[in-house]
């Protein structure tokens, strides 16, 4: 029983390679949620209007303070109790969307609370709008300082993803799981699961990096 | 706030009328009075200076004119219309948001850490308010603002960053950006207070030049006397909150009357 059988891994692959779309696919989605709906989260808590203020300060730090895996649970099955019935995919991406959204929230609220407070003097000064002194003035300069944050909670939803096996998402630990249980052989699965991850997470990793860099110097912020 | 708006008129009329008015305005850090009932006019084109020690609420004058700051009470009127409040149904309420961004168009400030935006070149720096708020076409926003550049002496750098600049000549950016948006008033808050003294005199030397060859109304904040003497057509000495005593340059530098501002000027020619 002990060894490592190449022929199994190769039969397995296959499948795991199927499942690391899934993964990916998983992993896009629920960061595009993210995303939005942290920079959302992120406004609202500057809008002069206190009760938006309060009631979103109160659901990021809610979010921030229970587990993921709680809340994949409570999206899925605890929604159907009060008729919001949602599939695997869906309560899914919702949950690790929403989890992320709250702690890229603070990513971009640290970067905007970075930006002087002179450059929204100056751009008053100009006469710019809100808007348009936050699409020119200030998420240019909040951006690249956050860009770092940003990248590194990519590689952890991506991390993140397998819980998403506990409600019946057929990403990579979902196919490993099963893969292990018909063939009461978890080594070559589970170790492949890893090196799939290792092999994503690194370039993704060096990537961000990269990106920040080319932002940086194409904003002038750096020579 | 207890503040009878009747005794306000609703506009300025008549040939003498100021490019602006305060009109017994207050303004209040919780507790504290920084501004206490001024009044204060300025003549279209005239150049009045303030100086005073720092707490005086000199700077507070300019922002507020500049609508960086709420005030409690009063009226600042601009360009004969009030600009803190509008007409409504013949009497004076607070203005909203529309009536302020109005009104902030005639007003341009420089202020004393320079405040150039950074993702930007010169050149984009003093093209962003006529783009986007005057809605100028990106070629005349460029002409003028090169034509600007070029007045400030800085036509040559018009494609640098901010980060590439000296102070100096970050003043002089900035000082372009604002006149790029056509105002009627100019304010400055110790534009040269952050300056290492070798490069003092680019920037009041376009001051100078604004000052000679156009009808600005400027209103400046300085610790440098001398230029302040040089320049102004008047001078208002600030203390706790209201003016102490102002005049002629002649007047206020060689003969004050009050004790505080003898007190104040010989306490800043020692330190010179």
């Amino acid at each position: 029983m002990i060894g490592w059988k190449w022929d199994f891994t190769a039969e397995i692959l296959p499948r795991l390679g199927l499942a690391t779309l899934n993964t990916l696919m998983a992993a896009g989605g629920g960061y595009a949620v993210a995303l939005v709906l942290g920079l959302i989260f992120a406004l609202a808590q500057r809008t002069p209007f206190r009760p938006l203020t309060v009631v979103t300060r109160e659901v990021v730090e809610f979010i921030r303070s229970t587990p993921l895996l709680l809340q994949i649970f409570f999206i899925y099955y605890v929604g159907p109790q009060f008729g919001i019935r949602l599939s695997p995919w869906t309560a899914g991406l919702m949950a690790i969307g929403l989890h992320y959204a709250a702690y890229l929230s603070e990513v971009y609220r640290g970067g905007i609370e970075g930006v002087p407070k002179g450059q929204w003097e100056a751009a008053r000064a100009i006469n710019l709008s809100t808007v348009q002194t936050y699409r020119r003035i200030v998420i240019p300069q909040a951006l690249p300082p956050a860009l770092a944050g940003i990248g590194n909670y990519l590689v952890g939803i991506f991390k993140d993803t397998p819980m998403l096996s506990v409600i019946g998402v057929a990403e990579l630990m979902h196919a490993a799981n099963s893969i292990g249980a018909e063939h009461y052989r978890y080594l070559e699965p589970y170790t492949m699961v890893g090196l799939i991850f290792l092999a994503i997470s690194l370039p993704t990793a060096w990537l961000v990096r990269r990106f920040e860099t080319a932002v940086r110097r194409k904003l002038g912020l750096i020579k | 706030m207890t503040d009878d708006m009747s005794r306000y008129p609703l506009t300025l009329e008549g040939d003498d009328a100021p490019m602006v008015r305060f009109q017994n305005v207050t303004k209040k850090y919780g507790d504290l009075t920084v501004l206490d009932r001024l009044d204060l006019d300025v003549g279209a084109g005239e150049m009045v200076t303030i100086i005073g020690p720092s707490g005086s609420g000199k700077t507070t004058v300019l922002r507020m004119l500049m609508t960086l700051e709420t005030i409690d009470s009063g009226v600042i009127y601009v360009d004969g219309e009030p600009l803190t409040h509008m007409e409504r149904n013949g009497r004076l309420v607070r203005a909203n948001a529309a009536h302020m961004r109005r009104m902030r168009s005639k007003i341009g400030m420089c202020f004393q850490h320079f405040n150039l935006f950074p993702h930007m070149t010169a050149l984009g720096n003093c093209m962003e308010g006529p783009v986007q708020v005057l809605g100028m076409s990106k070629k005349e926003a460029e002409e003028r603002a090169l034509e600007l550049l070029d007045m400030v002496g800085m036509a040559e750098k018009r494609d640098q960053h901010p980060a590439r600049l000296s102070g100096g000549q970050q003043q002089r950016v900035a000082i372009a950006r604002a006149l790029a948006m056509r105002p009627k008033v100019m304010l400055f808050d110790e534009v040269t207070s952050a300056l290492d003294p070798e490069v003092i005199s680019e920037v009041t030397g376009v001051i100078r030049a604004l000052v000679d060859q156009h009808n600005l109304t400027m209103l400046m904040v300085t610790h440098q006397m001398g230029f302040a003497r040089e320049i102004s057509d008047r001078v208002c000495f600030f203390f706790d909150g209201s003016i102490e005593e102002q005049g002629t340059p002649e007047m206020l530098f060689d003969s004050p009357e009050k004790e505080r501002t003898q007190q104040f000027l010989s306490a800043v020619l020692e330190a010179n």
